[in-house]
């Protein structure tokens, strides 16, 4: 069985954003860029799987201008086997990747789809769940736990939802998506950054792959949150109770 | 304007998010038409039909789906049962409250529709433009959807409250009427429900809860954390934690607060050994008042806090419990 998992290359997590002065997004120049850490965890359970002898070959996609390759590289270099780049240098909404991905999926026929559940760019949290919809495929969305059964063909997927875990068992082929807690992604090692270097990726466009691009949505601005007006420091418990009692007036 | 509501129902009630997405829904027109679709089985379902159709005066119609393919909350037979809906009703524009269950539900149904969701909604400027947070709540995104209807959202429910005015009364009733299955043609068994498990609480649900008292990696242990849970009956107020609280294995999943967990916004927000990463403020920065306590007077929490003290929490949480008065 084949592993396909989709990574994005996103803000680094610690980076404090910047919005553009003229409210067009937010600045992306001269910042530093990483794999999404729910992809990356996704790609780490690929490979978990592959090692325990449950998937052949795991294949990292990813979408988006040339350095996506870079990004491609890192997920090399922890370990998938080889790479997809669609380059697309304009904004991609979750319903058009969904598309692309289900395009790749008629190419590559995965048993296994894997995705981080959402990316801390956009915080859309929607990719895994249309290209699901849109293959008619079962969907484990948030996994803390997946346990495959080679034999039955099935995934057994604990699910992080409002009120505690619910486990849900997905006939394969599936697409689940990973939460927080599903496991700690590796870093790469030295040998294995230079063995990424050779390992191959496959270029596709999505004229090549005959999806069509089409937007329905528009940023229309972004703007910086409104910020929260300066507290103060309070020196015990007293002065806290009693500003709490007598001037937010809240207990 | 058209509007359907998924909504979720839960001992014979609908549940409070999807409330807040009639609330939601009712901003884009005074005069919209409201469609609430529920969905299950059994007698449960037919009394949350009759609550669903009394508990908001906008409420204009209520939908019953009745099968044993909803009795779980899957989110295959559930994005079908939308797309089906939709095919019948024509709405303008699809909501759900944005909680595990609609992020779970809701963008499944719009690929099955061929429209991009909006998801997380917390503000509504015109009919098709959306407010909604990006990175974290560090920026704001307006976005038009520009497609042809329906137009699909969650909606973040702590942008949407419900009036207690609201909550307290029951309304007109609104008809009901089932959803005609005969054509539903979801091929089951692809997925199956194997079972929930949750810790059962008295506590009040941390999403709604007017007083959160949370805790961070500074608790130390699991044992220590039952101050915060002290604290929290003290005020009759929810426990939250932050991801390494969790991580740690202080407190189960659920209780976490952030980015891409609960998003919260109580009257009082108590932050015990928080330092207050970005993740962390994205979900709960809309707190109403939020109070900090941190050994590090450089913590980030700081900077959001209305009422800081730096100090140590186990000397700090024992003083107020004793000092805190009781709840009324």
């Amino acid at each position: 069985m084949k592993i396909m998992v989709a990574i994005k290359r996103v803000i680094d997590y610690a980076v404090k954003i910047r919005v553009k002065p003229d409210k067009t997004g937010v600045e992306t120049q001269n910042v530093k860029m990483s794999m999404n850490p729910f992809c990356e965890i996704a790609l780490e359970e690929a490979l978990r799987i592959k090692e325990a002898k449950l998937a052949s070959e795991v294949v990292a996609v990813s979408m988006g201008p040339s350095q996506s390759v870079d990004t491609l590289r890192t997920g090399l270099a922890m370990g998938a086997d080889r790479g997809i780049h669609v380059e697309f240098n304009q904004t991609l909404y979750p319903l058009s990747v969904a598309k692309i991905l289900r395009a790749l999926v008629e190419v590559e026929k995965p048993g296994l789809l894997l995705l981080g559940k959402q990316a801390i760019d956009d915080d859309c949290n929607q990719t895994g769940q249309m290209i699901a919809g849109l293959l008619n495929w079962p969907q484990g969305t948030f996994a803390s736990k997946v346990i495959l059964d080679k034999e039955k063909q099935v995934a057994t997927v604990d699910r992080e939802v409002d009120d505690g875990i619910e486990t849900l068992s997905l006939n394969l082929p599936a697409v689940i998506t990973t939460d927080l807690r599903l496991n700690q992604p590796r870093y790469a090692t030295l040998p294995n950054i230079m063995k990424a270097k050779s390992k191959p990726i496959k270029k596709f466009t999505p004229q090549e792959l005959n999806v069509e691009i089409k937007s329905d949505l528009e940023v229309v601005q972004v703007t910086e949150p409104p910020k929260r007006k300066a507290g103060i420091l309070v020196s015990s418990v007293d002065e806290l109770i009693d500003k709490l009692k007598n001037e937010a007036n809240v207990i | 304007v058209s509007t359907l509501v998924i909504a979720e129902h839960e001992g014979g009630a609908v549940k409070a998010p999807s409330i807040s997405a009639v609330v939601a829904a009712k901003s884009f027109s005074d005069v919209a038409s409201i469609s609430l679709l529920l969905a299950g089985s059994g007698p449960s379902l037919h009394e949350a039909a009759s609550h669903a159709a009394s508990c908001h005066p906008s409420i204009s119609q209520v939908l019953v789906a009745d099968s044993d393919k909803f009795k779980n909350p899957l989110a295959e037979p559930w994005a079908k049962l939308v797309h089906l809906a939709q095919q019948s009703g024509g709405y303008s524009h699809i909501l759900a409250a944005s909680n595990s269950f609609g992020k779970n539900v809701v963008p499944r149904a719009a690929a099955l529709l061929d429209v991009s969701p909006i998801t997380d909604v917390i503000g509504i400027s015109e009919s098709h433009t959306f407010v909604r947070p990006i990175y974290a709540g560090n920026a704001l995104s307006t976005v038009r959807y520009t497609g042809a209807n329906p137009c699909i959202l969650t909606i973040r429910s702590t942008s949407f409250p419900v009036s207690q005015k609201t909550v307290d009364s029951r309304f007109k009733q609104a008809p009901i009427s089932q959803v005609d299955l005969s054509t539903f043609d979801e091929d089951l068994g692809k997925s199956r429900y194997i079972s929930h498990t949750c810790q059962d609480s008295e506590r009040p649900d941390l999403g709604n809860a007017r007083f959160v008292v949370a805790g961070g990696r500074a608790l130390k242990s699991a044992e220590n954390f039952k101050m915060i849970e002290k604290l929290a009956t003290k005020l009759g107020g929810a426990v939250g934690a932050t991801r390494a609280a969790v991580d740690a294995g202080f407190v189960p999943n659920d209780l976490q607060v952030g980015q891409t967990g609960k998003i919260v916004a109580p009257e009082l927000y108590m932050a015990f050994g928080v330092s207050g990463a970005i993740q962390h403020l994205a979900g709960m920065r809309d707190s109403k008042v939020i109070v900090a306590v941190n050994k590090d007077a450089d913590a980030p929490i700081f900077q959001v806090a209305d009422y800081g003290l730096v100090g140590d929490l186990f000397e700090v949480i024992p003083e107020l419990l004793e000092k805190l008065p009781e709840k009324k």
